[in-house]
C-alpha cells in the first residue's frame, strides 16, 4: 500500500516534469522562431526603411551623426527633385500601361499554348513541349544579337521587300518588339508561364470539357467559356509574375528600347542623371563643371528608387496573399 | 476540304496544333531562327551595313579570340560560374530553412510571409545597378564602392569567425558560413521564388504522415529528415535549376557579352562568348541534374 502510493506520486512527478520540459522546449522554440523571423524580416525591410528615411530627410541632416533613421528636419524636396529628374508621373503612367498590356498579351498567348500542350496530342507535341523547356533553359544573351538585328530590320520571310521592294522596318525604340514577342508567347520568361499553364490545365478534370463538348460547345468555345474561368488561379499567378518581372526588366528594355520612357531604364541611368541635373535644379547654375554634394545625390537616387518601387509595393499590399495561394493552387509543384 | 472524313483524333490533333500555333510561330521566328543565326554569327565577322549586315565566314576565330586573346573573358567566365556554384547551396539552404519556418504556426505568420516574398517583387537588376552606380559616383572608385556596400549591409563578423574557429570546423566551411552571413541580403534577395516553391511543396505533404510519425515517437528533427526532406526533394532539383537560370540575367558575363556587342560593336565575338557561356552553364546543369536526380525521392 505504502509502496504503491509512493510509486504513484513518483509517476505524477515524472509526468509533471515531462510536461514542464515539453512546455519549456515549446517556448524556447517559439522564441528562437520569432528571433529568426524578425531578424530576417529586418534584413529584408532595412533597405526600404533606409530609403523612406532618406526620402524625407532634409539635406542639412546628412552630416548629423546622431540621426538614425528618423530625420530631425522633414522635407518633401527630395521627392520633388527626384520626380523632376525622372519625369516621374508621365513615365510611370507610360510604364504601367505598357506593362499591363504586355502582361495581358503574355497571359493570353501562354494560356493558349499551355492548354494546347496539356490537352491535345498531335504529332510531335511532346517534342515541341521539350522545346518550350529549352526556351526556359537557354540564356537570353545567346539570342540577343540576332534578335537585335532582326528587329532593327524587321521583315518576316522577306514578305515586305517582296511587295514593296524596300528593306525591312526598324522596330527598335518602338513597342513592337515587346508586342510581337509577348503575343507569340516568346517574351520575357514565357516558357515558364507556358509550363505553369500546362501543369494547371493537366490538373483539371477532363469531364468538364467532355460535358461542354456533348452540350454542343466547339473546341474554342470550350476553351474560352469553360476552361479560362476555371483557370483563374493560374491566370492570377502568371499575371502577377509577368507584371512584376516586366516592370523590373532591364535586359529586354535596354536591348529594344534603350532610349525608352520606361521606369526600369530611367532607374538604371538615375545616378548619372541626378549628377547631371541636380545642380541645375538646385539653382547652382548649369555649368557642366558644377557638382552637387555626392551625399545629396545619393539621397535623391535613393528617393528615386523608392519612387520607382512604390507602385509595386502598393500593388503587393493588396495582392500578397494571392502569391502563396496561387503557387499552391496552380500545382507548379506537383 | 474533306473535313468530314477526318477522324476525331485527327480533328483534335489539328485543333491542338491551332492552340499551339501562336507559340510555334514565335518559336520558329523569334527563337529557333535567332538561335541558328547566333551560331552562324559566332563563326563569322559581322559588319553592320546600311539596311542590314554582311557576314564573312572566319571559322572558329571568334572562339579563339574569346578564349585566348581577350584579356578578361576567361576570368569573368570562371569567376561567374564559380560564384553561381558557390551561391546555389546557400540559396537552397536559406530558402528551405525559411520555408520550413514559415510553414510553422505562429502569430503574425501572414505578415512574415508577406515580408519574405517582398524580394520577389523588389529583386530588380535596375535597382541593384543604380545602387552600385550611385556608390561608385560617390566614391569615385568601384573598389571602394564595393567595400562601402559591404559595410553598409555591415555586420561585424569577427565574433562569428572566432566562435566558429573554436568549434573546429574545417576552414573552408567557416569561410563559407561567414561569406554567407556577410552577403545575407544578397542571398535573401535572390531566394524569394525558391521559398515560394518550397513552401508550396511543404504544404502538399499529407499531414497524416506527420501524425503517424508522432504517434510512433519520432521527434521533430527525425520527422524533418525522414518525411519533410524526402517529400520536398524533387523541388530541390527544380530550385537548383531555377537558381542557376536566374543568375543568368544579372551576371558579369552577361554584362560583358552585352558590352562586346553594343559598345565595341563586335557582334561575332559576342555571339561566340554567349555560346561559350551557354555551353559551360549547360555542362553545370547536366552534372548537377544527374547528381541530384539520383538522390531525389519521388513519392508517386
Amino acid at each position: 500500500m505504502d509502496i504503491g502510493k509512493s510509486m504513484k506520486s513518483n509517476e505524477m512527478f515524472v509526468y509533471k516534469l515531462n510536461k514542464t520540459r515539453n512546455k519549456a522546449v515549446d517556448w524556447l522554440w517559439k522564441l528562437v522562431l520569432y528571433m529568426l523571423v524578425s531578424g530576417i524580416s529586418f534584413v529584408i525591410l532595412y533597405p526600404l526603411f533606409r530609403r523612406v528615411s532618406m526620402a524625407f530627410k532634409d539635406p542639412s541632416d546628412i552630416y548629423n551623426p546622431t540621426i538614425y533613421m528618423v530625420p530631425v528636419h522633414f522635407t518633401l524636396d527630395n521627392l520633388k527633385h527626384a520626380m523632376e529628374v525622372m519625369n516621374y508621373f508621365p513615365i510611370l503612367g507610360n510604364t504601367l500601361v505598357f506593362v499591363a498590356a504586355m502582361t495581358l498579351l503574355q497571359a493570353g498567348s501562354c494560356a493558349l499554348a499551355g492548354y494546347g500542350f496539356a490537352r491535345y496530342v498531335f504529332p510531335g507535341s511532346n517534342l515541341l513541349f521539350m522545346l518550350v523547356v529549352l526556351t526556359i533553359l537557354i540564356p537570353v544573351n545567346t539570342l540577343m544579337v540576332p534578335m537585335y538585328l532582326h528587329f532593327r530590320n524587321f521583315d518576316v520571310l522577306n514578305i515586305l521587300s517582296l511587295f514593296t521592294g524596300k528593306d525591312g522596318v526598324n522596330l527598335l525604340n518602338t513597342y513592337w518588339p515587346f508586342v510581337i514577342t509577348s503575343a507569340t508567347a516568346n517574351g520575357l520568361k514565357s516558357g515558364l508561364y507556358i509550363y505553369i499553364f500546362r501543369q494547371f490545365f493537366k490538373g483539371l478534370p477532363k469531364e468538364i470539357e467532355e460535358a461542354a463538348l456533348i452540350d454542343g460547345a466547339g473546341f474554342y468555345k470550350t476553351f474560352l467559356r469553360i476552361m479560362m474561368p476555371n483557370a483563374i488561379p493560374a491566370i492570377m499567378t502568371v499575371m502577377l509574375f509577368a507584371f512584376v518581372w516586366q516592370y523590373n526588366d532591364t535586359f529586354y528594355s535596354s536591348l529594344f528600347m534603350s532610349g525608352g520612357d520606361l521606369i526600369s531604364i530611367k532607374i538604371a541611368s538615375l545616378p548619372a542623371d541626378v549628377n547631371q541635373f541636380l545642380p541645375g535644379i538646385l539653382g547652382l547654375g548649369s555649368n557642366a563643371e558644377m557638382r552637387a554634394d555626392p551625399n545629396h545625390v545619393a539621397m535623391i537616387v535613393d528617393t528615386g528608387i523608392l519612387l520607382a518601387i512604390a507602385p509595386l509595393i502598393l500593388m503587393y499590399l493588396f495582392v500578397q496573399r494571392y502569391f502563396v495561394e496561387s503557387v499552391e493552387r496552380t500545382g507548379v509543384v506537383g | 476540304m474533306n473535313v468530314k472524313k477526318m477522324t476525331l483524333m485527327q480533328k483534335r490533333a489539328l485543333v491542338g496544333l491551332s492552340f499551339v500555333l501562336p507559340w510555334l510561330l514565335g518559336f520558329i521566328f523569334l527563337f529557333a531562327t535567332p538561335l541558328l543565326q547566333s551560331v552562324q554569327f559566332s563563326m563569322s565577322k559581322l559588319s553592320v551595313a546600311p539596311g542590314g549586315y554582311s557576314l564573312d565566314f572566319i571559322g572558329l576565330e571568334n572562339f579563339k579570340q574569346a578564349l585566348y586573346v581577350d584579356a578578361n573573358f576567361n576570368r569573368i567566365l570562371t569567376e561567374s560560374v564559380a560564384t553561381m556554384v558557390w551561391n546555389v547551396p546557400m540559396i537552397l539552404f536559406f530558402s528551405l530553412f525559411s520555408a520550413v519556418m514559415l510553414n510553422q504556426h505562429f502569430k503574425g505568420r501572414t505578415a512574415a510571409r508577406a515580408i519574405f516574398f517582398l524580394p520577389v517583387i523588389l529583386a530588380s537588376g535596375a535597382i541593384a545597378s543604380a545602387e552600385t552606380a550611385g556608390l561608385i559616383s560617390m566614391t569615385g572608385s568601384s573598389e571602394v564602392a564595393k567595400e562601402l556596400g559591404q559595410m553598409q549591409s555591415g555586420f561585424d563578423t569577427m565574433g562569428l569567425v572566432m566562435m566558429l574557429d573554436s568549434t573546429g570546423f574545417p576552414e573552408w566551411f567557416i569561410d563559407y558560413i561567414v561569406d554567407g552571413t556577410v552577403r545575407i541580403y544578397e542571398i535573401i534577395r535572390s531566394s524569394g521564388v525558391q521559398i515560394l516553391i518550397f513552401l508550396a511543396a511543404l504544404q502538399s505533404v499529407p499531414p497524416a504522415m506527420y501524425e503517424v510519425a508522432k504517434m510512433e515517437g519520432a521527434t521533430g528533427y527525425e520527422s524533418f529528415w525522414k518525411i519533410t526532406f524526402p517529400m520536398v526533394s524533387p523541388l530541390i532539383l527544380t530550385n537548383i535549376i531555377y537558381t542557376i537560370i536566374d543568375s543568368f540575367t544579372n551576371s558579369p558575363v552577361t554584362q560583358t557579352i552585352y558590352e562586346t556587342a553594343f559598345s565595341s560593336q563586335d557582334f561575332g565575338l559576342s555571339a561566340a562568348m554567349s555560346w561559350l557561356y551557354t555551353l559551360v552553364v549547360a555542362i553545370v546543369l547536366v552534372v548537377i541534374g544527374v547528381l541530384v536526380s539520383r538522390k531525389v525521392f519521388y513519392y508517386n
